[in-house]
């Protein structure tokens, strides 16, 4: 059993570009669920079109990266808009079955033979992302590597990582920014209790709309990432259980911090990679009986997204606000 | 109160009705893999199980100069490795599918596909059993048989998640993964240990689930009840529930297809345009004769009129002397048993797979929402509606893209009249 290949991957995991992905999808939920309380279970539908904005953009229209970005992050406020207006006055748990429905809507169309042309369906989608990796200053040489032992990078992951940290810190301070303003106040007395900011004379619907829309763009910005770490997209990355992963991610660090997405996306990615590496290791142990070998090879996958599951479990049971929340901040009844 | 009620039965006898007064053979679907470097790729299939060996396909570039050519293997798989990135043009020889099998309806036998330097990239046929050209009249009929046969499916399996939302205001995402677990614990009866006959593995079946909805009620929910947890709170344990019970379900009994051992192949009854196999005829005898019982218990038994009063108001209910929680334990025990059974039907139709319950939870959530949140006759009509738009709408569009038509359908009624159709408009957002 190697640790330092175990603790290496979990490491590459937990700061890679997946957890950048990961931590900008839950930065968005915050704004929705942690500070609005809009309980939004379609977030994936924001990262899909994040992702498929870019990817469709330069692959199809051949258009240059950035106008695809920018396609991308424009595609995420129609989709927040257009998801809003028949949604945001239903029940909190009507809302989340319909915004599920949306971003299933999406999937299957973006996904189905019909849309081969546009989108490649389901063969994925792929393009050149070299006007990115272009401004790329780290060498990137077959041996350059960054870091240390097993924890390292290649020069081309190096620039997406730094470029993804340092977009979720910008995010982040926006985030907090505009939670500290009066705006956020308003937005904070809806979560707490509607009626109240309603009789205040203040427009509900509307903050929601802009909270919806704020949540929704920084949903976008992780698709962004993930069309440029990939050079492409495939529909099958984009199922629903993506969005109850980015809720893992808040709940673990806590809904309704300005911290608490980061680090609980980089806890999630550590943690999964962890499992998933420690049992393939273990299957390689000798002293295993064949039998529990024979069943865990193959299934490290399984078992630690099953590991995901009972994290949400018990953190709603004995820690509902996470590692750094607000225990009283999260007895609110979503609505 | 009465009209309402009355208008969610009408709509479910106007689909019964409808579908003995105006046939789908399995939809085909290609599906792609890839994982090695510059090539061309994919697999030659219809379904999960149905592989086309010996189909040739040649690849040539733009200017027409042939690149190569491959023959599928007995996995319906080829491949061909391309020199350099660029666009290709893929053709498929017609002639060499077997008889019966052609390129679906609007779908071309040459494709040009590009391809990146150092990257696979999967080449999609879709191919599928040839049109025969039913009249549509005919064709009509069988969808809308296979609507309610499917919408019956779904109605069964929401019961127990309108009923357990009525009575306790849990929104339980994990009921997809008790269906899931009703099918792959009939399978494991049926074909692995003791080889029941399927009847009987379903019977066992229903038991299982019905002690597991108990469990989970008396281990897990009451608890959490009495500790007074919000919705938000219970959703997200459901969730995580949901995640880890696929999970198991999938370490146990793997993530490819299984069927059962019964009644797979059987032959199709004629009665004047329909063709229907006795199976699907005793899926629908059985789910509707469960149904009306559902029906008349709540409405009439002493248990049903108990379970109504606790939907309509838990503490006045149990103030009147009615034991809730006995009324709850009960309504998960039997949600839970129907869900279970929902799967055998469901896997009985399709194949076993881990997502099985969660493809459908989707469209259980969208009948229990079209009719109204925890109205139990609502959520039959809704279920019915879903099933039945669900099936119809392959007379037009894709079957690929079928479920889009009752999601679409259930954002757009909620659009209108955001309590649902049969529900009691109450003041939200």
């Amino acid at each position: 059993m190697d640790f330092d290949i175990i603790f290496g991957n979990a490491a590459r995991a937990a700061f890679g570009p997946e957890a950048v992905i990961l931590a900008l999808a839950a930065i968005g939920l915050n704004v929705h669920f942690g500070f609005t309380g809009l309980l939004n279970f379609g977030q994936v539908g924001f990262l899909l079109l994040g992702a498929y904005g870019t990817s469709v953009s330069v692959a199809t229209f051949g258009w240059s990266l950035w106008v695809g970005i920018l396609v991308g992050l424009v595609l995420s406020v129609a989709l927040a808009v257009a998801l809003g207006f028949p949604t945001l006055r239903l029940h909190a748990v009507m809302f989340a079955i319909v915004t599920i429905a949306a971003a299933e809507i999406i999937r299957i169309l973006i996904g189905s033979t019909d849309a081969i042309g546009l989108t490649g369906g389901p063969l994925s989608v792929s393009f050149d992302a070299g006007a990115f990796y272009d401004l790329n200053p780290y060498p990137d040489g077959p041996h350059d590597r960054y870091g240390v032992g097993t924890f390292e990078f290649t020069g081309q992951q190096m620039w997406v990582i730094t470029v993804g940290w340092v977009l979720v810190a910008l995010v982040s301070l926006v985030v907090f920014l505009i939670v500290r303003s009066p705006w956020g106040r308003v937005l904070k007395s809806i979560r707490e209790d509607e009626d109240a900011a309603r009789s205040l004379g203040k427009n509900v619907f509307s903050y929601k709309m802009q909270a919806l829309i704020i949540g929704g763009v920084i949903g976008g910005l992780g698709g962004v990432i993930d069309a440029i770490k990939t050079s492409g997209a495939d529909p099958n990355g984009f199922r629903p259980q993506v969005t109850f992963f980015a809720y893992t991610a808040l709940l673990l660090g806590g809904a309704a911090t300005y911290m608490g997405p980061v680090l609980g996306a980089i806890l999630f990615w550590f943690l999964r990679e962890w499992i998933e590496s420690f049992l393939r290791q273990l299957t390689a142990e000798a002293w295993l009986p064949d039998a529990v070998a024979d069943f865990l090879s193959g299934s490290e996958g399984v078992i630690s997204v099953a590991m995901v599951g009972l994290t949400l479990v018990l953190l709603m049971l004995f820690r509902p606000q996470g590692i750094t929340g607000n225990r009283i901040e999260m007895q609110l009844d979503a609505r | 109160m009465w009209m309402r009620r009355l208008l969610a039965l009408a709509v479910f006898v106007l689909c019964f009705v409808l579908a003995w007064a105006v046939p789908v053979s399995a939809q085909s679907g290609s599906e792609a893999d890839s994982s090695q470097p510059t090539v061309l790729e994919d697999t030659l299939r219809v379904g999960f199980d149905q592989f086309f060996a010996g189909v040739e396909i040649t690849v040539a570039d733009q200017s027409g100069a042939s690149i190569g050519r491959a023959v599928t293997d007995s996995q319906g798989q080829w491949s061909v490795a391309v020199p350099v990135a660029g666009t290709y043009r893929v053709s498929l020889d017609q002639s060499t599918l077997p008889d019966g099998i052609g390129l679906r309806e609007g779908f071309e036998s040459i494709v040009e596909v590009a391809v990146l330097e150092g990257a696979s990239r999967a080449v999609v046929f879709a191919v599928g059993e040839a049109p025969k050209g039913t009249p549509f009249g005919d064709r009509a009929a069988q969808t809308v048989f296979n609507g309610l046969k499917f919408g019956l499916i779904i109605a069964m399996s929401a019961i127990g998640l309108s009923l357990i939302y009525g009575t306790t205001g849990l929104v339980n995402f994990a009921h997809g993964e008790l269906v899931t677990f009703g099918a792959v614990i009939a399978w494991y009866f049926n074909s692995s240990w003791g080889e029941l006959n399927l009847i009987v593995a379903a019977i066992v079946t229903m038991i299982v689930c019905g002690m597991l909805g108990a469990g989970l009620e008396t281990g897990l929910f009451r608890p959490l009840r009495n500790r007074r947890l919000g919705i938000f709170q219970l959703v997200v344990v459901t969730i995580g529930l949901s995640l880890l019970g696929r999970q198991v379900i999938q370490l146990f009994f793997g993530a490819e297809p299984l069927p059962y051992t019964d009644f797979q192949v059987q032959e199709r009854w004629e009665f004047g345009p329909w063709a229907v196999t006795p199976r699907e005829l005793m899926t629908v005898a059985v789910i509707i004769a469960i149904l009306l019982a559902m029906g008349l218990m709540l409405q009439w038994t002493r248990f049903g009129k108990a379970t109504r009063a606790v939907s309509d108001n838990a503490s006045l209910a149990e103030a009147s002397g009615i034991n809730v929680n006995r009324v709850v334990l009960m309504v998960w025990a039997i949600g839970a048993a129907l869900a279970g059974l929902g799967g055998v039907f469901q896997g009985l139709d399709t194949d076993i797979d881990p997502f099985l319950g969660f493809q459908l939870l989707l469209l259980i959530f969208a009948g229990v929402e079209l009719g109204g949140l925890g109205t139990a006759f609502g959520a039959m009509a809704g279920s019915l509606i879903i099933g039945m738009s669900t099936e119809v709408s392959t007379l037009w569009i894709s079957p690929e893209l079928k479920f889009v038509v009752p999601l679409a359908a259930l954002i757009l009624v909620l659009l209108f009249r955001p309590q649902g159709l049969f529900g009691i408009k109450a003041r939200v957002g």
